[in-house]
């Protein structure tokens, strides 16, 4: 059963349809690139998830652990998003890198990872997730007493994404991560991403770069202006004549 | 010697008008911080908590400090209150239709008090007894020592708040962004919730300390005193906590300064000429940043 869920999604911005019925799918352990030009409509779709824009018509539907079961058999439920207040999503496991970062800008880099622990009470835990979060970001424990605004663009992407993983997300929601970035830093931001593949979280990819989305990702949908053109296997795709075209420049 | 005396004097007058100024100008700019807007029926619940404490006192009969305690806790509600039922509903309406809704509010309180307890002023003798202390030459009353130590120690303790528990950097991450705030699984609405609260509490005791000193109750009381605070908030850079309280603090002191030395009559137009040439020259007030422009 897939991880991530949604059918038939819709949002409108006032009487502007952004999102036009689209489905798609993630499987657990998946690395799935969400590709689109400026304003098809990929930030709104991850925005719908995490509940910071309103959907239409649609579902959302999330796996999550069921609790009070023992640990033996592992019991799911499935959680419609849309009925979940935004607040409260992070707690069933789902993490969102937003589009521009977002950090705090006047906290110190680390006011800003505990807020990304906010959820989470076990406080020994949280220094655990602490020292995972500065060993893959040796930068961001440097400067945890720095505010976080006079950051470099790249250490706030960083420090985005140790945000969101204090909250031992299962999935992980990506918006233009390489955004902004120097080729250098795009290619270290990139090969963080296939770790936090590989030590077992969900990635849900949204990027203009499609050309290295695609090269880590397993499964690709590309989006025009609301709709899902195409969906498919990740290389497959890389190969696709109208893909090479319109998102790769060959 | 005769002339330091005094100029310590006045400026102990002026740090005490002060604190009140920097207790009810923290409402307006932590307000100002989170929800974006400038509750002008803040002043108010200095009205509101001046008669809660008369109720309680004269009329029920309670000891003064379960008194105190249930005035600041019944205002904290009613900030509460306001929000959830005024301003919530209007969260993402054009900012004029936010100002007038509070001007509303404001009117609403005064108007209530007005029907309840009738426009003659009401006498309320002081509940601070203590006595004077005298340091040198300078003899400065019980009532200025309890104020400027209330004052103190709400504003230590608002401070702790705000900067070292997760409560606090949960306001801080909320008014600096609502939807990334949300993602980190912060409740938005209860952290509002909470910032109406602590402003109108510390208005609660603000009003305490006001009614101490000027021991006459009538529903336009709090707005002058939430005039001028908020000024004092603009002043020190509105959203701005610290700034809000040497907002305060230079306000009260710049106005028993006028007063002392020109005149008590042109006081008011000296504090806000002041205001104006803050304003002209530092557009952000004294403490407040340029927001740091995302890119
Ligand atoms: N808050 C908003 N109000 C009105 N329209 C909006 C809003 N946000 C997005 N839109 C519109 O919805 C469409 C999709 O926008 P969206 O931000 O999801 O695109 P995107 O694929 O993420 O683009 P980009 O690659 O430039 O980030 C665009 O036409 C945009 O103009
Ligand atoms: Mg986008």
């Amino acid at each position: 059963m897939a991880l991530l869920k949604v059918t038939d999604l819709q949002v409108y911005y006032g009487v502007i349809q952004a999102i036009k019925g689209i489905s798609f799918e993630v499987n657990a352990g998946e690395v799935i690139a969400l590709i689109g030009a400026n304003g098809a409509g990929k930030t709104t779709i991850l925005h719908a998830i995490t509940g910071l824009v309103p959907v239409k018509s649609g579902s959302i539907e999330f796996e999550v652990p069921k609790t009070g079961m023992n640990d033996k058999d592992i019991v799911t439920e499935t959680v419609n998003l849309r009925k979940t207040p935004a607040h409260k999503i992070v707690s069933l496991g789902m993490a969102h890198v937003p589009e521009g970062r977002r950090i705090f800008s006047q906290l110190t880099v680390l006011e800003n990872l505990k807020m990304g622990a906010y959820t989470r009470n076990d406080k020994e835990e949280m220094e655990q997730t602490l020292k995972k979060v500065y060993k893959r970001f040796p930068r961001l424990e440097e400067r945890k007493n720095q505010v976080a605004g006079t950051l470099s663009g790249g250490e706030q992407q960083m420090l985005a994404m140790g945000r969101a993983l204090m909250s031992h997300p299962r999935i992980i929601l990506m918006d233009e991560p390489s955004m902004g970035l120097s080729p250098i830093l795009v290619e270290e931001i990139f090969d963080i991403i296939k770790e936090i593949s590989k030590s077992g979280t969900t990635v849900l990819l949204v990027e203009q770069n499609a050309k290295k989305a695609l090269s880590i990702a397993n499964r690709a949908y590309v989006l025009e202006t609301g709709n899902i053109v195409l969906e498919g296997d990740a290389k497959e795709l890389m190969n696709d004549e109208s893909v090479k075209k319109a998102y790769l420049g060959e | 010697m005769k002339l330091v005396e005094y100029i310590i004097g006045q400026l102990i007058n002026g740090l005490n008008a002060g604190s009140i100024y920097a207790l009810i100008a923290l409402g307006y700019s932590m307000v100002y911080g989170i929800a974006k807007m400038i509750n002008f029926a803040h002043g108010d619940i200095i009205m509101v908590g001046s008669y809660a404490l008369y109720v309680f006192i004269v009329l029920m009969k309670m000891p003064v400090i379960v008194a105190i305690l249930l005035t600041i806790g019944f205002c904290a509600i009613l900030g509460i209150t306001i929000e959830r039922i005024a301003y919530k509903p209007l969260r993402k309406a054009p900012p004029l239709a936010v100002l007038i809704t509070a001007i509303g509010v404001s009117f609403f309180l005064q108007n209530a008090s007005l029907l309840i307890f009738k426009a003659n002023p009401i006498p309320f003798g002081t509940i601070i007894k203590v006595d004077a202390v005298n340091i040198g030459n300078i003899s400065i009353s019980g009532l200025t020592i309890v104020t400027l130590v209330v004052t103190f120690i709400c504003m230590a303790i608002l401070t702790l708040f705000i900067n070292k528990t997760k409560a606090g950097s949960a306001m801080r991450a909320v008014s600096e962004d609502k939807g990334a705030a949300q993602l980190m699984g912060i409740n938005v609405n209860r952290t509002i919730s909470l910032t109406f609260a602590i402003g109108s509490a510390l208005a609660a005791i603000a009003g305490i300390l006001f009614l101490s000193q000027y021991p006459s109750l009538k529903p336009t009381m709090g707005a002058l005193p939430g005039i001028k605070a908020f000024v004092a908030a603009v002043l020190g850079g509105i959203g701005n906590v610290p700034g809000a309280m040497l907002g305060g603090m230079l306000l009260g002191i710049i106005e028993n300064t006028a007063k002392a030395y020109i005149s008590t009559e042109v006081s008011d137009a000296i504090v806000f000429g002041v205001l104006i040439l803050v304003l002209l020259l530092k557009p952000s007030g004294l403490l407040g940043k340029k927001r740091i422009e995302k890119v």
